[in-house]
């Protein structure tokens, strides 16, 4: 079967290959995800309990705390943050945390702004290959 | 494209030392993240980025004190992972306190006045209206761009302290006029004014709004109350809690809001949504995650308790002392605790039991014990983030109902008024 392709900017550039996890809910990455596992831990999110460590994360937008990026930092050094993380618009806490990571330890993710269509496309559970232009393939 | 002036590119060519450079190569990533055309001048930042974590938190921090970083413009710094004096009272590990004042001495030595609070607003560091300023803090954000007018983007940690050594920022955002006009429209329909006059009613708006305003500035009309600082500071934190919020206008309260019309510079607001007394209710109910009455501390101070909360809190305490089974804390500032001191409004609080944890909060330092397990407390933001980051279950109430909760030994909670109303 072809992949379908789904347009993408990039925000922050990269390439990253995993399984999607996909949440119509923002999310604080403080008092939301535990850097020490890569569980979303927001008792208040449909998510909770779910392992994003490795995954790709679609989020239309962080919310609350401001020590998101500083939880997302931690978790990049640990080997604990999602591959990549798709939003619905260019997300300054997300892109920073990845930008940090790359000054810091030469290790950053991909953050991809979508249109809001095709961001209610994707689906959990699905193989998403992010390419550096900001192209998404879904396998 | 991105312009710099002659100033930014001396910084990033590294003319004036290493730590600049690496600041303003991060603020450059950003400013074409955000889409800016140029960097403009803040004559002030509070830096979030204080809160340890762990080793990433504190490798960022002492490397940009081993550039030799020193804050271009007058700093404030926020909470720290630790009570600095007060540690050994509660159950941080050594190793933490260690890390944690390390991080602290990072940033201190950067020039930064080390006032450690959330809310700097209530310091000497207040900004005033109008002023081009660069934030981090959720709460602290949403009451300097609401409450007082002064101008910051939700600037998240890593990113303030580039902007306080630098003295730039993106020049985009809420820092321009235009974007700082309202856009959802959120009316109060038939809530009474006995329910406004609640000492919880503020709180309980700010979650519900949080949630309703998405990535919108909300413009809340049909107060008919004038809410006291207090008020506003729980309001804001727990909005930019619940939700995203950086900037909000109160119609006839917040500075740029004196009309309806100037909330929204004039503009229709792009959705209009009512919030009715029985959402209120909802949203009340959604800050309990307790059942039963099990009660193992009041917590109070999310945002850090100031001079007029600990002047409210010291006659509903005098002459009473809390019940030996449960704890009663204060997370403050150590200048509010000195201005609470010299006040004479701190004594029978200390007499009534109460502990006072300074420079950090129950959230930020790992410092309660694991047989705490039950919380009660009048913040929305203890009420939203306890439950996951502490794994805590948590009542929401007024401080009368607190304070009676710990005199009893059980949550106890006079809910008259949000039942019938």
């Amino acid at each position: 079967m072809a992949d379908r392709v789904i347009a993408g900017r990039p925000v922050v550039e990269g390439e990253a290959e995993g399984e999607a996890l996909v949440t119509h809910d923002a999310l604080s990455f403080w008092g939301g995800y535990d850097f020490r596992t890569g569980d979303i831990i927001d008792k208040h999110h449909p998510l909770v309990g779910v392992r994003a460590a490795g995954r790709i994360l679609a989020v239309p937008f962080s919310k609350g705390s401001s020590t998101t990026t500083a939880v997302l930092l931690e978790a990049v050094r640990a080997g604990t943050a999602p591959a990549a993380i798709l939003t619905t618009g260019a997300d300054s806490f997300f892109a920073l945390a990845s930008i940090v990571a790359d000054v810091m330890y030469g290790k950053s993710f991909p953050v991809i702004a979508l249109e809001p269509d095709a961001f209610a496309s994707l689906q959990s559970g699905r193989r998403l290959i992010v390419e550096r232009s900001g192209l998404i393939r879904e396998r | 494209m991105l312009e710099l002036s002659p100033r930014d590119r001396e910084m990033l060519n590294g003319d004036h030392g290493p730590a600049p450079q690496l600041a303003m190569s991060i603020l450059v990533r950003m400013a074409d993240v955000y889409g800016a055309g140029e960097l403009m001048d803040i004559s002030q930042a509070h830096i979030d980025s204080t809160i340890y974590l762990g080793d990433a938190t504190l490798e960022f921090a002492e490397r940009l004190g081993s550039l030799g970083a020193r804050v271009a413009v007058p700093t404030s710094l926020n909470v720290s992972g630790v009570d600095e004096c007060g540690w050994k009272d509660w159950a941080v590990s050594p190793e933490w306190a260690a890390k944690a004042t390390r991080q602290m001495l990072a940033y201190e030595k950067m020039g930064a006045v080390p006032m450690w609070t959330c809310a700097p607003y209530q310091t000497q560091m207040r900004p005033s209206f109008g002023q081009q300023i660069a934030w981090g803090e959720s709460n602290a954000i949403a009451f300097a761009n609401s409450v007082i007018g002064a101008r910051t983007e939700r600037y998240p940690d890593l990113l303030d302290i580039c902007c306080a050594i630098t003295g730039r920022v993106p020049a985009v955002g809420l820092h321009v006029t235009e974007n700082r006009a309202g856009q959802m429209l959120l009316r109060l329909v038939d809530v009474p004014l006995a329910l406004q006059q609640d000492d919880q009613f503020f709180a309980v708006l700010g979650h519900l709004v949080g949630k309703l305003a998405d990535e919108n500035i909300p413009v809340i009309d049909g107060i008919v109350v004038s809410p006291a600082e207090d008020q506003l500071k729980a309001f804001a934190a727990a909005a930019a809690s619940s939700g995203r919020v950086a900037l909000f206008h109160m119609v006839g309260v917040t500075p740029e809001a004196p009309t309806l019309d100037a909330a929204f510079l004039g503009r229709p607001p792009e959705r209009t949504l009512a919030i009715t007394t029985a959402d209120l209710r909802a949203a009340r109910r959604e800050l309990t995650t307790a059942d039963g009455r099990e009660l193992d501390m009041v917590i109070l101070g999310s945002p850090h308790f100031s001079l007029a909360e600990f002047r409210n809190l010291a006659p509903l305490v005098a002459g009473k002392h809390a019940d030996s089974r449960v704890r009663f804390l204060i997370t403050s500032s150590r200048l509010m605790k000195e201005l609470a001191a010299e006040a004479g409004v701190l004594g029978p609080i200390v007499e009534f039991g109460a502990q006072i944890t300074l420079d950090t909060c129950i959230l930020a330092s790992p410092m309660l014990p694991p047989e705490i397990k039950t919380l009660m407390t009048n913040s929305a933001k203890y009420a939203y983030y306890a439950p996951s980051l502490l794994n805590t279950r948590v009542t929401f109430g007024s401080l009368a109902d607190c304070v009676r909760s710990a005199v009893e030994g059980r949550v106890v909670r006079d809910d008259s008024l949000w039942q019938t109303a």
